[in-house]
């Protein structure tokens, strides 16, 4: 498997991940190595076999439709790059 | 002081041989002379050490105590640690102050146990060599030019180096086991679901575990003790009733069935390595163990689909590191997919990149059931061959890691080779199985580990089957001469 520089530049805009220009080929030839590795998979035969969801087959538990945390916004909007009025803020998005 | 285990401090404590104050001013005191040289701390709270040491004194004087008031422990840096910052090992949270404490950090504060700092880590835990920290690697103390292993790697060192007696640790594809084995300590990873995953910042959340690492077995089991249950902020986490982990430490092991797994002495393992843990099983079989030569046919695929599970379950926890709500934000967004793309792209650093970039196309449209699918069905064979195994043989063994502690830089440009130190331990977690790694003898002075897998819920057997072989072997007793 080997990925093309346009291949890199596509899963990083789906990533939303910037690659700086120059470090795009050594990216390319990286993934292409693990994709290589992750390919030898191939080799097992998997016709019938069930995916594996969990390993002790636990379904996801339910729980009441409650309220049962309090409102911490202040607290945990410390830690907030931008904030007003509660608000978080980033730029525009609307021309 | 810094030579006894838990269980010896433990002691000490309750015999009023020495205050919690000053066993914690002993440590605050080694992390200062030592840290630099080792760079194992990301952060040391000293203050606040020393105010639950005296806390924890006050217990200890009114006789209200449990086996572990006021025993210094430090914490991997992937655990939020309320008003305490925790990075995870990575610039996008060097700013990061966390609002809250995880589960397991709030279990362990309510035993008593004493928090000394965070320890460095490789970023997001995605490394087996703590080469991959912002705050840049930490060194083997028996090797300073080695890598400690990852992405454990600053747990294991602190305990290696006698900063700490113990330490928590996250484990995903080996990252509690390895450094373990590269530092000379004993470490655990429990059964999928048995630790609280709650405030452990995620990175593959169907593999992720955390575990107690520390010098012997009998300490890991203290520590286990006060990690484990259910929590329902977890919504994988099990519920089910924790056993006492130290009350059968001490059971004989005639006619323990140990699988040797042939897959595992093949090729790729350093002979000499290979030689220590042959020379381990023959001390199982003198304690009245049976050898059980076993295959588990479908190894080779663990890596691989690993290497699918983690980074398509990274990519999907990792978007949350958006620039917006909390961690790094760049300068001067253009707008709002700049902003995204920009914090996102200097608050990574290459590795979490190439995991990220990994899952996004694994998951992308049209990739799906040739990577994620075959990897969740291959992962089905690899859970299959531990359950044959188990019908057969009380225990698994082998050797944790394929070599020892390797150089600083060594493997650093090449993720593939990387990645290969974890083929012994990744089955375990696509398994969501219990796994340990126990000091088991030198090559070149650099210590060698030796696995021991389990069975669903087997940690106290494993506990168990590590503590007897600790009573007739010294190679978790031994210290790195520098930090003696």
């Amino acid at each position: 498997m080997s990925l093309e520089r346009s291949d890199v530049e596509k899963i990083a805009h789906l990533a939303r991940l910037e690659i700086a220009e120059d470090d795009i080929p050594e990216y390319a030839q990286n993934l292409s190595k693990i994709l290589d590795l992750v390919a030898e998979m191939n080799q097992a035969n998997t016709d019938g076999v069930e995916p594996m969801a969990h390993p002790l087959d636990a379904v996801q538990r339910l729980r009441d439709d409650v309220v049962t945390e309090t409102n911490q916004r202040e607290h945990f909007q410390q830690n907030a790059p931008q904030v007003e009025q509660g608000l978080f803020l980033v730029p525009k998005v609307i021309e | 002081m810094h030579n006894k285990t838990i269980a010896q401090l433990s002691a000490a404590l309750h015999a009023k041989e020495i205050s919690s104050e000053e066993l914690t001013q002993d440590y605050l005191d080694r992390i200062e002379k030592f840290n630099p040289s080792v760079n194992a701390y990301v952060t040391v709270t000293a203050e606040q050490a020393l105010a639950s040491a005296r806390a924890a004194d006050k217990y200890i004087q009114a006789g209200s105590a449990g086996p572990l008031t006021g025993i210094p422990l430090a914490h991997k840096d992937i655990f939020c640690t309320n008003g305490v910052k925790t990075t995870c090992g990575s610039k996008m949270l060097d700013n990061f102050i966390a609002p809250y404490d995880a589960t397991v950090v709030t279990k362990m504060t309510d035993a008593g146990i004493v928090m000394l700092g965070k320890t460095n880590m490789d970023e997001f835990a995605m490394g087996s060599s703590n080469e991959t920290s912002f705050y840049g690697p930490v060194k083997n103390p028996w090797a300073l030019e080695a890598v400690p292993g990852g992405s454990s790697g600053g747990s294991a060192a602190v305990v290696a180096a006698r900063l700490a007696p113990g330490s928590t640790g996250t484990d995903t594809g080996g990252s509690i086991r390895q450094p373990a084995a590269l530092c000379g300590i004993t470490g655990l990873k429990p059964t999928y679901g048995s630790v609280s995953r709650y405030g452990m910042i995620a990175f593959a959340s169907s593999l992720d575990q955390a575990g107690p690492m520390a010098r012997t077995a009998e300490d890991c089991a203290m520590l286990l003790q006060s990690m484990v249950g259910f929590d329902e902020k977890d919504s994988t986490s099990v519920d089910r009733a924790a056993p006492s982990y130290t009350v059968d430490l001490d059971k004989p092991l005639d006619g323990l069935r140990i699988g040797l797994p042939k897959e595992h002495f093949e090729e790729g393992l350093d002979p000499q390595v290979a030689k220590v843990v042959e020379a381990a099983i023959d001390e199982y079989k003198k304690l009245g163990a049976e050898i059980v030569d076993i295959s588990l046919p479908n190894t080779s695929l663990s890596v691989p689909a690993y290497y699918v599970v983690a980074p398509a379950e990274c990519s999907s926890n990792l978007s949350r590191f958006d620039g917006v709500r909390f961690g790094y934000r760049c300068e001067n967004p253009k707008n709002l997919e700049d902003l995204y793309k920009r914090s996102r792209g200097e608050g990574f650093g290459p590795e979490v990149k190439r995991r990220i970039l990994i899952g996004a196309y694994a998951l992308s449209a049209g990739y799906y059931d040739a990577y994620y699918l075959k990897a969740q069905r291959s992962r089905q064979l690899i859970s299959n061959d531990f359950k044959a195994a188990f019908e057969n043989v009380d225990v698994i063994m082998g050797p944790t890691a394929p070599h020892t502690a390797f150089n600083l830089g060594e493997k650093a440009d090449d993720p593939v080779s990387m990645y290969l130190s974890d083929i012994y331990t990744i089955a375990v977690n696509l398994a969501g199985l219990p796994g340990m790694s126990v000091p088991a003898g030198f090559v070149n002075n650099r210590p060698v580990g030796l696995q021991i897998i389990g069975n669903y819920f087997d940690e106290a057997r494993l506990l168990n089957v590590a503590h007897k072989f600790q009573q007739v072997t010294d190679w978790h007793d031994q210290a790195p001469e520098e930090f003696k």
